[in-house]
């Protein structure tokens, strides 16, 4: 009885035969694709030419990788901020990305009213935390006990709130993000090594630190404090933990504010790289791919899946893009999340799936 | 409860009705329905040219009482630079009897061609839009003064020589073109295709997609990989501060680096910070407020609080396109009422001032944008004008004119233009056969 209970789904991918199948299947796509470009040599340029650039120019390989690294550790971080609330809440907060821009753009608001720019930063701490507060107040708290899907949706709502909020007080012209006030550093170091050029921008790596900072220091506190088990607790049943008295209130603030804190710090970092502007609400959803690879409710796994989806998509851009004209970094990502997904449908470091029956 | 609602609904129904009933009563008025994104990732782009357009407008209708006694009623419609909701906007602009559509964004423009073939409204897509609708005889409805992308082109590809030290001097080099993966940033490439195999130099295409504007790090690399002698931007919205900044991070040579028009925004520029000067733009308005025209602009719309734009914008790059392309709206009205006899004019009437529109310098000057904006002459069957533009230089502050007017390649746009005209009609099918007479001016 027990043995039935536990045993996982029947599942269409699990069988060898099947995911073998995909595979060859997947690389005849390839090579008929291949095969169209170019009918001389295509195999060459899909299976040797990349790797024979990569050993000619390895200043070039390695400035992608510092590229796809930079992009990835902040990847890691917007995605974490879905984690979070996702562990909490159950649900996949859309909202976030739009929490990027509110966040940047209420920064750089208050600064241009005349307000330090420290001070600018924590004053927007405090909207982050009044907006997180607001949240849980107006829309978690009567949704208690609503199906997953209902509360997505409201983050949907959250959204179009924030975009309209944020057009209304900010107007929609881009802005042009404090680094310099922030003493955040300008100006690249450069490197001669393996015979070449490697040009490592300051901002680059000071968003790489702190991002990196930041991933330790939240995985930190959700693993060793008397909130981050509460949270954990959460995670696992709502009842359960309700039961124990944990206020679910409570730890839904901290979730959300802490979504808000991850919003600035990318604001900050990837306003810095471009500008402040509504587009950047687009750069968040990159986490999406980063989640289905890394699993919904993992840490470490945003922080691989941030990773792998970051290099591998600069790579793939950089050395196999121009056999099908560029521009392949967009759904790159998604393709190598599906990869992924074969192999591994609950992500890299999900939470099984167990159906029981 | 009950009546307190039927009361609020009967208090806001008046207000609709209200709403409603203004634009009706107002006498001798003419509609004109302007697609705008003020949201959204473009705004940073759409913001000005909207602002432009509408000062200018509320500068006639207040210094003039509009066009020859004819109040121009302008209203915006806000698309977010998204086609499906263009439609919308075009199915509205429609039903209101707008005089003339203005889409804003080329792939908008696409939409509403088969569209306004049939409604029987004119398109105005200054500078942007379908590079083949500037042949009229096929496209009666569209208008795309004062050239097209492909003009835009092969002008870069003009400059490029120059810079060189002749046309021969192209052969062997390479031309990077830094495109939007849409509609918008496509437009140019068969025109550069024909002039690489022409010229002999090489085109490299860098394509930007849509969800990565702000995220160009691997196409600079490939950049960097590729060494382009010089690279083409044909960028919009949060990609071009993007493309300056990536430019100057990866030490592209600023003097190499040429946008489209519209790549050639204030902000755009500003963005890259100091590394951002010599950055140059192709343009055919002068920025700045010296014309006379812009002078009343400020007189009358902005001093008066009447504006939504801060002053210091009044006579940045794009809000200046945003003015000229209300000029030719109200140059095209005040040539349909000398043709039709008529005030009041319509979508028809403005279809026929557009077509024979002929804004000389002299006229240009009357107007005041004498020497500030390219002269440009449309015709029965050339509905573009191919006319002039210059390169102009971001200096750190502001965009400065660089060099003398260029003419177009207007020799290899042209027949390129007719024959994808032909193609575009024939994959169309069923294309209305143009049945609108030539005005003998044109």
């Amino acid at each position: 009885m027990s043995d039935i209970a536990t045993r996982p789904a029947p599942s269409l991918l699990a069988s060898p035969l099947v995911k073998f199948g995909l595979i060859v299947a997947a690389i005849v796509v390839a090579l008929a694709i291949g095969v169209r470009l170019d009918t001389s040599n295509t195999l060459y340029a899909i299976f040797v030419d990349p790797f024979q650039q990569m050993v000619q120019a390895p200043d070039l390989l390695v400035q992608t990788v510092w590229e796809g690294l930079v992009s990835g550790v902040l990847y890691a971080l917007i995605a974490l901020g879905f984690v979070l609330i996702f562990k909490a809440s159950g649900v996949f907060n859309f909202a976030q990305g739009i929490m990027v821009v509110f966040a940047a753009l209420t920064l750089v608001g208050l600064y241009e009213k005349g307000v330090p720019a420290f001070l600018a930063v924590i004053i927007t701490l405090g909207v982050m935390f009044a907006l997180a507060v607001t949240i849980e107040r107006v829309v978690l708290r009567p949704l208690v006990n609503q199906p997953d899907i209902i509360l997505f949706m409201a983050t949907f709502g959250i959204t179009y709130f924030l975009i309209g909020f944020g057009e209304a007080l900010f107007g929609g012209n881009p802005k042009q993000m404090i680094a310099e006030q922030l003493y955040l550093p300008k100006g690249a170091v450069d490197l001669q090594i393996l015979g070449g050029l490697v040009s490592l921008q300051k901002i680059d790596i000071a968003a790489a630190l702190i991002a990196s900072l930041m991933i330790a220091a939240l995985a930190a506190f959700f693993q060793y404090t008397r909130i981050g088990r509460a949270l954990r607790a959460v995670a696992d049943s709502h009842k359960a933990a309700l039961s124990v008295g944990i206020s679910l209130n409570q730890i839904w603030v901290i979730v959300w504010f802490t979504a808000g804190i991850v919003a600035l710090i990318t604001g900050i970092m990837w306003g810095a790289r471009s500008d402040v502007s509504f587009a950047l609400e687009i750069v968040a959803l990159k986490a999406l791919p980063v989640l289905i690879l890394g699993g919904f409710t993992s840490i470490p796994g945003a922080i691989v899946g941030g990773l792998i989806i970051g290099i591998g998509e600069k790579l793939g851009e950089f050395y196999w893009g121009p056999l099908v004209g560029g521009g392949i970094e967009s759904w790159l990502a998604y393709f190598i999340a599906l990869g992924f997904l074969l192999f591994r449908p609950q992500g890299l470091f999900g939470d099984k799936i167990i159906e029981r029956i | 409860m009950k009546t307190s609602n039927l009361l609020k609904g009967a208090a806001l129904g008046a207000l609709f009705a209200a709403g409603a009933l203004a634009p009706a009563m107002a006498q001798d008025s003419v509609y004109f329905a302007n697609n705008a994104y003020r949201t959204g990732p473009f705004s940073g782009s759409g913001i000005p040219i909207g602002d432009g357009m509408r000062d200018y407008i509320t500068m006639i209708n207040e210094r003039d009482g509009g066009v020859n006694g004819v109040k121009v009623i302008y209203e915006e419609c806000e698309t977010g630079y998204d086609t499906k909701k263009s439609i919308e906007c075009y199915e509205q602009a429609k039903s209101k009897n707008t005089i003339v559509y203005s889409p804003w964004s080329t792939g908008a423009t696409l939409a509403a061609i088969p569209r306004a073939h049939v409604d029987k409204i004119p398109i105005l897509s200054m500078a942007y839009g379908l590079s083949s609708s500037a042949d009229g005889t096929n496209f009666p409805w569209v208008f795309i003064p004062p050239f097209t992308y492909w003009d835009g082109a092969s002008v870069m590809v003009k400059h490029m020589a120059a810079e060189l030290g002749g046309m021969d001097k192209l052969k062997g080099k390479k031309l990077g073109l830094i495109h939007l993966d849409a509609p918008f940033g496509k437009e140019p490439i068969p025109v550069l295709e024909n002039l690489a195999k022409k010229y002999g130099f090489e085109l490299k295409l860098y394509p930007v997609a849509a969800a990565d504007m702000q995220n160009q790090g691997s196409l600079w690399l490939s950049i960097r990989r590729d060494r382009p002698d010089f690279l083409y931007n044909q960028g919009w919205g949060a990609m071009n501060p993007t493309a300056v900044k990536e430019a100057a991070k990866n030490n592209f040579p600023m003097n190499k680096f040429v946008g489209v028009w519209w790549a050639g925004g204030d902000d755009d520029a500003r963005a890259g910070g100091d590394q951002a000067k010599g950055y140059k733009s192709l343009s055919w308005t002068l920025a700045g407020t010296e014309a006379p025209a812009m002078k009343d602009i400020l007189k009358f719309v902005v001093d008066k609080g009447k504006s939504t734009t801060p002053k210091e914008k009044v006579g940045e790059a794009l809000y200046n396109r945003g003015v000229y392309n209300a000029m030719l709206v109200v140059e095209g009205i005040r040539n349909a009422q000398k043709l039709t006899g008529k005030k009041v004019i319509n979508a028809e009437d403005m279809r026929r001032g557009l077509e024979s529109l002929n804004l000389t310098e002299a006229r240009l000057k009357e107007i005041g944008l004498g020497g500030f904006v390219t002269p440009t002459t449309i015709s029965c069957t050339d509905h573009s004008g191919h006319s002039k533009m210059f390169v102009s230089e971001w200096d750190g502050t502001k965009w400065t004119k660089k060099g003398d007017w260029v003419e177009p390649l207007k020799d290899e746009v042209r027949p390129l233009i007719e024959s994808n005209a032909k193609d575009y009609i024939e994959k169309a099918g069923n294309w209305p056969k143009r049945t609108e007479p030539c005005e003998k001016s044109s």
